[in-house]
């Protein structure tokens, strides 16, 4: 069987790895060969060089190929450069296109491999920023430009950030965070136009300058070919539980897939969705893809954000220090974690993330989701008087104190008697404090 | 029967080794009045500190349990009887069955002499190709990986001196504090010295809460945290890119693999924190730093691939080679490094060589006298070995090993064992696989015997005989050489030794020019030297406690970075089985617990989260889809909400090994010992 992929991206390319050992072409529209579209900030940031942020694709795809046709009765597809190719099965994974509003067609997107070096070639020049849009992605560059010494100004049209992951709580912690970190929040500032490349018009009739303008208003489904093919498309192409487009032979993955009222963005599904496109190819044709409640994750140097699920519940928990940047806040129904916020440094975030990401039920003692409780730290040593007689002093020997005490009234050699100290050492200082204790009290 | 002849002077106080784990702490015996006194002795590995376990070993000398007889079919019988029933019944299963009906089950616990002639007594005398060994289920993981990447495995490929040296040390799944005490005394070291210690463990062990940092990942999830480490490493610029650039090959792929595994992502799979993984690569990246590993990351069906990915790590940061850094396994059972060098694994030959090498086999079979085409090839290893019994193998005969116990999946191994037409148990006490045998054969303990152990460093060590085994009890070698000579009557040129120092002798050729080459290693050396570190070729040339300082192991002198994948466990948790299942070690008791539970107070327990809702001290019963258990409850606030965890020490009703599964990993054969899915129900 030959499968065709078009799209050589995330769920592209994750997808042609699932099916290494089938007859898979891949077509991808950009001319570099597969790479971690997670990493753009990354590479924006100067972390990651572009050459470090290659993903294990297919071997065979073909890139900067277009994909102009697909003949559904003849099952072939025709690429820009001439060429046909039959499939057996279709998959669809074209991704999905940057928004740019209206009036602000000079400003930079930020999307792809060739953006992130748009931006860095302007960047090299560069001491200001605007970022047009304070989501996620508009973040992750205001960080990435801003650790590169630019002074950044984030225009956000809402009154709050990242609004769909965030309480206004939150965000004022991290407008805080981002200030700290060089980068200024402008909110509820609708931006109208740009001029001279370097002007950013807001409708408040304020005018904003800097070298550089980067867009980051979102992205929309990359849906034309599944048009002009006939497929059913909504604001995605729309996809059943088994990621078939209403063509049987065709699927569809990743950005451009829309189930339900639902249409991607986020890697962890678009992966799966590959997982499950490859299963069905290969072992259970009736796979089914069950969606997950996304996990946002905003993380970079000196910005630790995790929001996921909703901002409902019955009940909560909550921690705040603005001060140190940190917020927390766990909505709960029942014994679940419904949704969190978590910004700045919360030593349970791990926990938090897989007791939602699972469906955990909660700990019983709720500071645990705040505070990561659960015995981490050694125990000090107690002082001798307080120390029942029944606490153990050396494990390796398994001596109590009173054990110790004991022999030490006998006249007895500790050490000798009763092994104290001499298994791994650690509980020396302890037993020479007992010691020393008994022999003050004799 | 034939006594060792070494043991004949009777001493008053010898030193030597403890009889348990491969730390090997030197010790001094000494009788007074018929009774056995042990005393710490000062020797690298231990400093001078011993644990419970070795302070009691010599009251299993005179313990009223200790077998004092053959048995056949539980009553007494004579040598004589025992050895002629072994060698009909063996001869009739051949005639009938083939040569490979007949298998070999050894242990890491034998002594380098023993492990050595029972690869020669199967491949020679019973002409068998099935010969595998407990230690299949203890360093084979870490084994096949260190070959893998480096062309040979030694445990520590440094003196462990080498450890306290460390900036940073990274310990993966691993309790030493319990498992190995005086170990901890190179950790206490490290850390007084300023140093950062991290512990990666589903549990908060004693290690663990000893430890700087503590990383407490879901079980099986070791593998996508060194995937994210290395890709942190990366992201922060920390790689050593000339180290790799000149000493390995393979990076470009396992760059690439690892940009699939950012913090988020490990962070969702591992529940580890972004944080923490980042703290954790910037330490290791800091200055010297070691990484280690232990039964907890390599006791998986992907055992292999997370032990790689550790040492992938450990070349990108430029470690091994260097003074106070590197990677190293933690080894476990007593001659657990000796134990697989010499020959008791499936597929291999004395030296580490591989018995598919036609060049090996050459050079063994002249050693032993035979030729080469008569040597039997690779058989199966020890999971597929006992699953096998009743099938196609009839007959096993079981030396330094317990495996009801300590096999995994143990209610159907027990069920196999029974199958055997033939069953032959070595043991000095009535463990549980002997109450199983047919024919049980009593021998010799540590401290009546002689011969050499290989530590958890490589280093080769003496094992010194106080006294001689008891009237009427043989020694593991004497009952080889007797098999062996009965068995191969009509071969001129084969001899089966039974004096240990012979045996060493001629271990000494058949290692020579090997991986792990003893050629160079007397034990007059040993003595003098504190011990000798293999490769040692020469009786002139130093041992070798330092590998890799100018190269690998490999053709090309280079370490083989490896591309690895994150994979799931074999059996996930779901509605029916919610809980993970993890088992381990404690401090009083070791392995099987056939010894230390004659000795030490210790009972079965399982340790749980107070969140589950059972009071402490309360029966309950451990269901997977293999088995079940009872233990009373452990409450504690260091182990994960997910998880419960129990020791494997313990037979009957508490064997938590009746509810492990027998997934293997694709390489190393090595059972998922780490995780399996289980409930608790009151009992």
């Amino acid at each position: 069987m030959r499968v065709v992929i078009v799209g050589n991206g995330m769920a592209g390319a994750r997808l042609a790895t699932e099916l290494s050992d089938q007859d898979v072409l891949v077509l991808g529209a950009e001319e570099h060969p597969a790479y971690n579209r997670i990493l753009l900030s990354s590479v924006l940031a100067g972390k990651h060089r572009p050459g470090d942020i290659a993903l294990v694709g297919s071997p065979k795809a073909r890139t900067g190929v277009t994909v102009t046709a697909i003949d559904r009765v003849e099952k072939t597809v025709t690429t820009s450069d001439g060429s046909i190719e039959t499939y057996d099965h279709l998959v669809l994974a074209t991704g999905s296109r940057a928004i740019v509003p209206r009036g602000m067609e000079g400003a930079l997107t930020f999307r792809t491999l060739d953006d992130c070096h748009n931006i860095l070639a302007q960047a090299q020049n560069a001491s200001t920023a605007i970022v047009l849009g304070g989501g996620l992605l508009g973040l992750e560059a205001a960080r990435g430009l801003a650790g590169r010494g630019i002074t950044v100004e984030v225009v956000h049209a809402v009154g709050h950030l990242m609004e769909r992951q965030l309480d206004p709580g939150a965000s004022r912690v991290l407008e805080r965070t981002l200030g700290e970190l060089g980068i200024k929040v402008h909110l509820n500032a609708m931006a109208t136009s740009i001029s001279d490349e370097r002007n950013l018009h807001l409708d408040d009739g304020r005018v904003l300058t800097a070298d550089l303008i980067v867009v980051a208003c979102g992205v929309r489904p990359e849906t034309e070919l599944a048009v002009k093919a006939g497929l059913k498309v909504d604001r995605g192409i729309v996809v059943d539980e088994r990621l078939r487009t209403s063509d049987r032979f065709i699927s569809a993955i990743g950005d451009c897939a829309q189930l339900g009222n639902e249409v991607g963005g986020l890697v962890a599904p678009a992966w799966e969705q590959a997982r499950v496109v490859a299963q069905q190819l290969t072992s259970d044709p009736l796979a089914v893809y069950q969606p997950q409640p996304p996990i946002t994750r905003l993380k970079a140097s000196g910005i630790d954000l995790a929001a996921m699920g909703t901002l409902q519940g019955d009940d909560e928990v909550l921690f705040a220090d603005p001060a140190r940047g940190t917020y927390a806040r766990v909505l709960i129904s029942g014994d679940r974690v419904t949704g969190a916020v978590m910004l700045g440094d919360n030593p349970a975030v791990g926990q938090v993330i897989q007791i939602f990401d699972r469906k955990l039920p909660l700990p019983l003692d709720r500071r645990t989701l705040l505070l990561g409780r659960g015995g981490g730290s050694a125990s000090a040593v107690d002082s001798p008087a307080l120390m029942p007689d029944a606490a153990t002093v050396c494990q390796c020997n398994g001596v109590s104190k009173g054990a110790l005490v004991k022999c030490f009234r006998d006249g007895d050699d500790v050490v000798t008697r009763t092994r104290a100290t001499t298994g791994c050492g650690s509980c020396k200082d302890a037993v020479e404090g007992i010691i020393r204790w008994l022999e003050v009290a004799a | 029967m034939k006594r060792v002849s070494r043991t004949l002077v009777h001493m008053p106080e010898v030193a030597t080794h403890c009889p348990y784990c491969a730390l090997q702490c030197g010790m001094t015996l000494r009788e007074t009045d018929g009774k056995v006194e042990v005393g710490a002795r000062d020797f690298p590995t231990n400093r001078g500190g011993l644990c419970q376990k070795g302070w009691t070993s010599a009251e299993l000398l005179d313990h009223p349990d200790r077998l004092t007889s053959p048995l056949i079919d539980g009553r007494a019988a004579s040598w004589d009887e025992a050895y002629s029933l072994i060698i009909e019944k063996i001869v009739d299963i051949q005639r009938t069955h083939g040569k490979d009906a007949v298998a070999v089950f050894g242990g890491g616990g034998l002594t380098n002499e023993k492990a050595y002639a029972l690869g020669k007594f199967a491949r020679v005398a019973l002409g068998t190709k099935h010969i595998d060994y407990n230690g299949r289920f203890c360093m084979s993981s870490a084994a096949a990986a260190g070959i893998r990447s480096f062309g040979l495995d030694r445990g520590l490929p440094f003196p462990m001196a080498d450890l306290a040296e460390a900036d940073t040390l990274l310990l993966v799944g691993g309790n030493v504090a319990e498992t190995m005490p005086p170990f901890a005394r190179y950790l206490t070291e490290q850390r007084e010295r300023g140093g950062t210690q991290i512990v990666i463990d589903p549990r908060a062990t004693l290690t663990a809460r000893a430890a700087t940092l503590h990383l407490q990942p879901t079980p099986g999830t070791d593998l996508a945290l060194a995937l994210g480490l290395l890709h942190i490493v990366i992201a922060e610029g920390l790689v050593d890119q000339s180290y790799v650039d000149d000493r390995t090959t393979g990076w470009e792929s396992v760059r690439a693999s690892v940009a699939a595994y950012w913090p988020a992502r490990v962070e969702r799979i591992t529940g580890v924190s972004s944080a923490d993984l980042e703290l954790t690569a910037r330490a290791l990246a800091r200055g010297k730093s070691i990484i280690l590993t232990a039964r907890g990351a390599e006791q998986h069906s992907k055992g292999v691939d997370t032990v790689t990915a550790f040492i992938n790590l450990a070349l990108a940061l430029g470690l091994p080679g260097r003074r106070g850094s590197g990677y190293g396994c933690l080894t476990g059972q007593g001659n657990g490094q000796g134990g697989r060098e010499h020959g008791q694994k499936a597929d291999q030959l004395p030296g580490y060589r591989s018995i598919e090498d036609p060049a090996a086999r050459a050079h063994v079979a002249k050693v032993w006298g035979v030729e080469p085409e008569t040597l039997p090839g690779k058989g199966i290893s020890a999971y597929e070995l006992l699953d096998s019994l009743g099938d196609t193998v009839k007959a096993l005969l079981v030396f330094g090993s317990n495996p009801v116990i300590s096999a995994p999946n143990a209610v159907h191994i027990e069920k196999k064992l029974k199958e055997l037409e033939l069953l032959v148990v070595c043991d000095f006490v009535p463990s549980e696989t002997a109450s199983l045998a047919h024919v049980v054969l009593p021998v010799a303990q540590w401290a009546e015997e002689d011969g050499t152990m290989t530590n958890l460093e490589g280093r080769i060590l003496r094992r010194r005989a106080l006294r001689e085994p008891p009237p009427g009890i043989g020694t593991d070698l004497a009952v080889m050489a007797e098999l062996g000579a009965r068995l191969s009557q009509g071969k001129s040129g084969v001899r089966f030794d039974s004096a240990p120092h012979a045996v060493f002798e001629e271990l000494r050729r058949a290692t020579a020019g090997g991986v792990a080459d003893y050629a160079g290693v007397t034990w007059e050396r040993v003595d003098a030297e504190d011990g000798v570190f293999w490769p040692c070729p020469a009786a002139d040339r130093a041992g070798t406690p330092r590998l890799f300082e100018s190269s690998f192991a490999t053709p090309d002198g280079r370490a083989r970075m490896i591309a690895v994948e994150h994979r799931p466990v074999a059996e996930e948790v779901d509605a029916e089985f919610p809980l993970y299942l993890t088992t381990g070690r404690v401090l009083s008791q070791y392995q099987s617990g056939a010894q230390t539970r004659r000795i030490l107070n210790g009972s079965i327990f399982v340790e749980m989260h107070p969140d589950l809702g059972f009071d402490d001290g309360t029966l309950v019963r451990v269901i997977s889809r293999r088995g079940s258990m009872e233990a009373p409850v452990r409450l504690s606030e260091h182990i994960r909400r997910d998880t419960v965890f129990a020791p494997f020490h313990f037979p009957g009703m508490g064997r938590a090994n009746s509810l492990t599964g027998d997934a293997l990993d694709p390489i190393s054969r090595m059972p998922e010992f780490k995780v399996c899915a289980v409930r608790v129900e009151p009992a």
